[in-house]
């Protein structure tokens, strides 16, 4: 199932990833021999089997309803790339 | 050309919970931005998920009160976009496997009749936090206090048609869950928030016209005003021969209009999957059982409860079972003064303009159920009359007596009901009247209803409006008949 | 000093032959001296390494006692060390201090170890050869013209180099183990669920798993000992009390029943290496162990379904990487969606970009059933194969990787060849079953590893085993000429 540079252009852009022209083409072969590593799945005969998300198959713990956190704003703010009056900065967000 | 509406509402109501639905922070409205926001709500590298039991428990009272069917095995998925308000790149959502299926939901419309509005599923997922859009030199500000809310996503069946029976539905929805305690309702803050799905189509036609999405409509009559004015435009458009396009609206409340948004995420894909760091969620039939033996009344077995024990309508009995504290008062009232209707009226009339007037939540109500009562019972027992009551309300709610008996006595407003004093207060109206008198006894049966109406003002005027008006009545219609 | 092994060295500091703080000294500027030429370490926490290493002599000296009181370790880049750079070997983590400990690092320091440094590795774990870091390749110390494994790459080397006596690692398709095999270690990945993935950054999170690398079996039982354990703030880990490994380790090996998968020997593998491995059985039967032939019939589907299932949810993992709250940062990002593209377009390195495209792909909509779920089944099926195999046998052997250490370089022109160097690893991250390397002779001067894989919770068993044979082996004592 090999893909065309569209596809792979959607792909990068979902994945917010900046691709450039330049790249593409190499980009699209690499992704289409991985590709063909894993369509050789399609010849097994998965019919009746039950996909496996978890290896163990244990299921979820309840956590109390608690409130355990602190505010470390400070300490947590300290390593962030840009912020003001405690908010996180980023290029204006239009809706 | 006929048309009809088709109307489905998704409504996210932030659970009351103490902590975050995958983290111990806080989660009370209003705190400085970022103070609370751990490591798990921030999405910092290496941080995991660990799930709220009280957040289960609420989502599974919920679906217990919509009789909706509980899966033994619910499943949390990862739904992936780029937000700045969504610190992981994704939020934990569900998705083929919800905490709650298929139930429904009775609510009252106005002319009384009672409609059901099918539910499609609830499930459990995390809020986003919030963009501040105030300008800091050309950026946005990010507080994630609001990152890891827990919300439950109801979704209802396309089963409503029309803006009043949405309005209607959201009520119900709001009820149920104050109900229950598990949200607290309140709209302006964001607990509970209404995205709309509108289309229209011909009436008689079995398809679904294509929808928009009305996001986010934060009050009841911003809901009802949006979906009008959405249905007049999708029919307008189709009438000059457009066609209504797939997409996120969001209203304008100043300019009573829907605009589109300027779009988050075009056309996305999710790519939902299972959340690995999750695992299934297992609900217990024994769990079930114990939640569902302390299930609190419910609004339709109250309205039900009402019209049966105290012989109220479906319609003044929805109204008054609408919200819990509501209900409760009421209760007390009747109780009270042993007169359902009454406690009915008062509650439903006087009592609900006053807090409207002020703005006030029943809870915050100047007059006390007891007071309320109290002065009900001293209508009944004729201490005084129903329009003496109204001022005698008025004091209590400025705070001029503890009791209505405290007000009556204060400012001497008991009734007169002595006959005698009454005749001979009536005399001397009569006697200063002499030529009305006249012209009354002259007249005939039409004429006299009106001037009879005189005759009782001046008796009120001259009594300061303490005479029992039956007896009035009464005695005035004998003397005039000399 | 630094030939010693952790538990040489922990009852050189109980005879007070020499202090925490003098081999902690010792070894830094060992560090400084060897390092160079292996690039094994992408931070050297000296100063916190000398404070550690004192409080933990004056722990000692108030009468504690512990196996780990001042063994010195460094932890692979990817465990979050409060206060210190932690970067997965990414430059998207460029100034990412992490602002708390891992429970592993919290666990360890608990212990008394004094942390050395962070360690290089692939750039967030992806990679068996540990070239795909930001801050450069690490070298085997076997052959520095060759790659060491990966992506513990930097684990591995520190520890056969003797900068250190061990280390921590991870392991997501083989990530402890491949290293350990191309470097003359013992490396471990436990069960999954056995040790906390609380502050281990994540790369697929129903596959990774933490554990250590060092130079015997009974190291590695000591420092998986205290590394295992319930972590209520982990969701995926195990409520089950941790194993006596150590006690475990001189059980004998008589009654063991060795399972040998015939799929495992065929055409990939090179020959020589084959040849160790039946060395190896052969003298596990002199200790009284016997063999079988079993089939593993679903393990060459192993590889196609976690190139799916590790990228997929890597590609989701990896989305918090965006240069808002922490990390790199593109310069003058004109608007928000340039700022996500660039910065990460910039952050990441090629082999990551490349599996987070795979991992969207293969869990956008119309692919979700045929990759993902279809991948998740092939899952099912190679975990039934392991249930059906130890039902007979108690532990699975055969070799670690198909090659030995190739050349740096070697595998760049394409990826795909370096995924095939996973075939048996794999397996055992997608099952969760335990997996163990330990050495097992040279081929042209190069270490060759056999793997051992167990049961659910059987770490003890693999750690017993592998004790076992080194005892009557000494591949494992061999150090690398010139370290």
């Amino acid at each position: 199932m090999a893909l065309e540079r569209t596809e792979v252009e959607k792909i990068a852009h979902l994945a917010r990833l900046g691709l450039s022209e330049g790249e593409l083409p190499h980009t699209t072969a690499t992704l289409n021999s991985i590709l063909g590593l894993i369509d050789s799945m399609q010849a097994v005969d998965t019919d009746g089997i039950e996909p496996l998300a978890h290896p163990l198959e244990t299921t979820q713990r309840l956590r109390a309803d608690a409130v355990t956190e602190a505010n470390q704003r400070e300490a947590y703010q300290a390593i962030a790339p840009a912020v003001e009056s405690g908010l996180y900065l980023v290029p204006k967000v239009i809706e | 050309m006929q048309w009809e509406t088709v109307i489905g509402l998704e409504i996210h109501a932030q659970l009351s919970t103490q902590s975050k639905i995958f983290s111990a922070s806080a989660t009370t409205f209003g705190a400085e931005p970022n103070t609370q926001a751990s490591l798990v709500d921030l999405g910092m590298p290496g941080t995991l998920p660990v799930l709220n039991a009280e957040a289960v428990r609420m989502a599974c009272q919920f679906g217990l009160a919509i009789d909706a069917e509980i899966a033994e095995r619910n499943i949390f998925a990862r739904k992936n976009y780029f937000y700045p308000d969504l610190p992981k790149g994704y939020q934990t959502s569900q998705m083929d496997h919800p905490i709650v299926g298929k139930g429904f939901l009775d609510i009252t419309l106005e002319d009384g009749t009672v409609k059901r509005i099918g539910i499609t599923r609830a499930h459990l997922e995390e809020d986003a936090g919030k963009s501040l859009h105030e300008d800091f030199q050309g950026m946005s500000g990010i507080d994630l206090n609001r990152a890891g809310t827990p919300l439950l996503e109801i979704v209802s069946e396309p089963d409503i048609r029309s803006a009043k029976e949405a309005v209607a539905y959201v009520k119900a929805i709001h009820a149920l869950v104050r109900y229950l305690g598990i949200c607290d309702g309140n709209m302006a803050e964001g607990s509970l928030r209404c995205d709309c799905n509108v289309s229209v189509r011909p009436k008689g036609q079995a398809e679904f016209g294509t929808r928009a999405e009305i996001k986010n409509v934060n009050s009841f009559r911003f809901i009802e005003k949006a979906i009008n004015h959405e249905v007049q435009r999708q029919i307008e458009l189709i009438e000059d021969g457009g066609k209504v396009v797939q997409e996120t609206r969001l209203y304008d409340p100043n300019k009573d209009q829907t605009r589109s948004m300027r779009s988050k995420e075009e056309a996305n894909d999710y790519r939902y999957f299972p959340c690995p760091d999750l695992l299934p969620v297992v609900i217990e039939q024994s769990f079930l059982d114990e939640l569902r033996a302390k299930l609190p009344e419910l609004p339709p077995q109250k309205r039900e409860r009402f019209e049966s024990q105290y012989a109220l309508s479906t319609y003044d009995a929805s109204v008054l079972s609408a919200s819990r504290e509501l209900a409760d008062y009421f209760e007390v009232v009747a109780k009270t003064c042993g007169d359902a209707k009454l406690a009915a009226n008062w509650v439903m009339g006087e009592l609900s303009s006053l807090l409207n007037k002020d703005n006030l939540e029943i809870d915050q109500s100047p007059v006390s159920a007891e007071q309320l009562g109290g002065m009900i019972l001293r209508i009944k027992d004729n201490t005084i009359s129903g329009k003496i009551a109204k001022m005698v309300f008025e004091s209590l709610a400025a705070g001029e007596g503890a009791t209505a008996d405290e007000v009556i006595d204060k400012k001497g407003l008991k009734q007169v009901t002595d006959s005698g004093a009454i005749e001979a207060m009536l005399d001397d109206v009569l006697a200063a009247n002499a030529e009305q008198v006249e012209q009354y006894r002259a007249s005939d049966e039409a004429k006299r209803g009106k001037m009879f109406g005189f005759f009782v003002g001046q008796a009120m005027k001259a009594s300061k409006g303490k005479a029992n008006p039956g007896q009035v009545n009464e005695l005035l219609k004998k003397k005039l008949e000399g | 000093m630094h030939q010693l092994t952790l538990a040489e060295i922990a009852r050189a500091l109980a005879d007070k032959q020499f202090s925490s703080a003098e081999l902690t000294q010792s070894l830094l500027s060992r560090i400084e001296q060897l390092d160079p030429q292996l690039n094994s370490f992408i931070t050297v926490t000296a100063e916190q390494a000398l404070e550690q290493a004192k409080a933990a002599d004056a722990r000692r000296a108030a009468g504690e006692t512990g196996a780990l009181l001042g063994a010195p370790i460094a932890h692979k880049d990817l465990f979050c060390t409060q206060g210190v750079l932690t970067s997965c070997g990414s430059k998207i983590l460029t100034g990412f201090k992490a602002p708390y400990d891992a429970t592993v690092v919290e666990k360890l320091n608990a212990a008394g170890t004094v942390t050395l440094g962070k360690l290089n590795m692939d750039e967030f774990a992806m990679g068996s050869a540990n070239e795909s870091s930001h801050y450069g390749p690490v070298k085997n110390p076997w052959d520095t013209s060759r790659v060491p494994g990966g992506s513990s790459g930097g684990s591995a080397a520190a520890v056969a180099a003797r900068l250190l006596p061990a280390a921590t690692g991870t392991d997501t398709g083989g990530s402890i183990r491949q290293p350990a095999a191309l470097t003359n270690l013992t490396g471990i990945k436990p069960t999954y669920g056995r040790v906390s993935r609380w502050g281990m950054i994540a790369y697929a999170s129903s596959l990774d798993q933490g554990g250590p690398l060092a130079r015997t079996a009974e190291d590695c039982a000591l420092l998986l000992h205290a590394m295992a354990g319930f972590d209520s703030k982990d969701s995926t880990s195990v409520d089950q009390p941790v194993d006596d490994y150590l006690a475990a380790l001189t059980q004998p090996l008589a009654g063991l029943r060795i399972g040998l998968p015939q799929e495992y020997f065929g055409a990939g593998l090179d020959a020589r290496i084959g040849e160790k491995v039946m060395a190896v059985v052969e003298a596990l039967k002199k200790l009284g162990a016997t063999v079988k032939d079993i089939s593993l019939p679903n393990m060459q589907h192993a590889i196609p379904a976690y190139y799916v299932i590790a990228p997929a949810e890597a590609s989701s993992n990896l989305s918090r990487f965006d240069g808002v709250r922490f990390g790199y940062r593109c310069e003058n990002p004109k608007d928000l969606q340039d700022l996500y593209k660039r910065s990460r377009e910039e952050g990441f390195g090629a082999e990551v970009k490349r599996r987070i495209m795979v991992g969207t792909y293969a869990l956008s909509a119309g692919y979700y059933d045929a990759y993902y779920l279809k991948a998740q089944k092939i899952r099912r099926l190679i975990k039934n194969d392991f249930v059906a195999a130890f039902k007979d046998v108690d532990v699975i052997l055969g070799p670690t990787t198909p090659n030995l250490a190739w050349k740096l370089g070697e595998k760049n022109a394409d990826p795909v060849s370096a995924y095939l160097e996973d075939i048996y690893t794999i397996t055992a991250n997608l099952a969760g079953i335990p997996g163990l390397s330990m050495p097992a002779g040279f081929v042209d001067g190069l270490p060759v590893g056999v793997q051992l894989l167990g049961n659910y919770f059987q770490e003890g068993r693999l750690l017993n085993v592998a004790h076992q044979y080194q005892q009557v082996s000494d591949w494992h004592k061999q150090a690398p000429s010139g370290f």
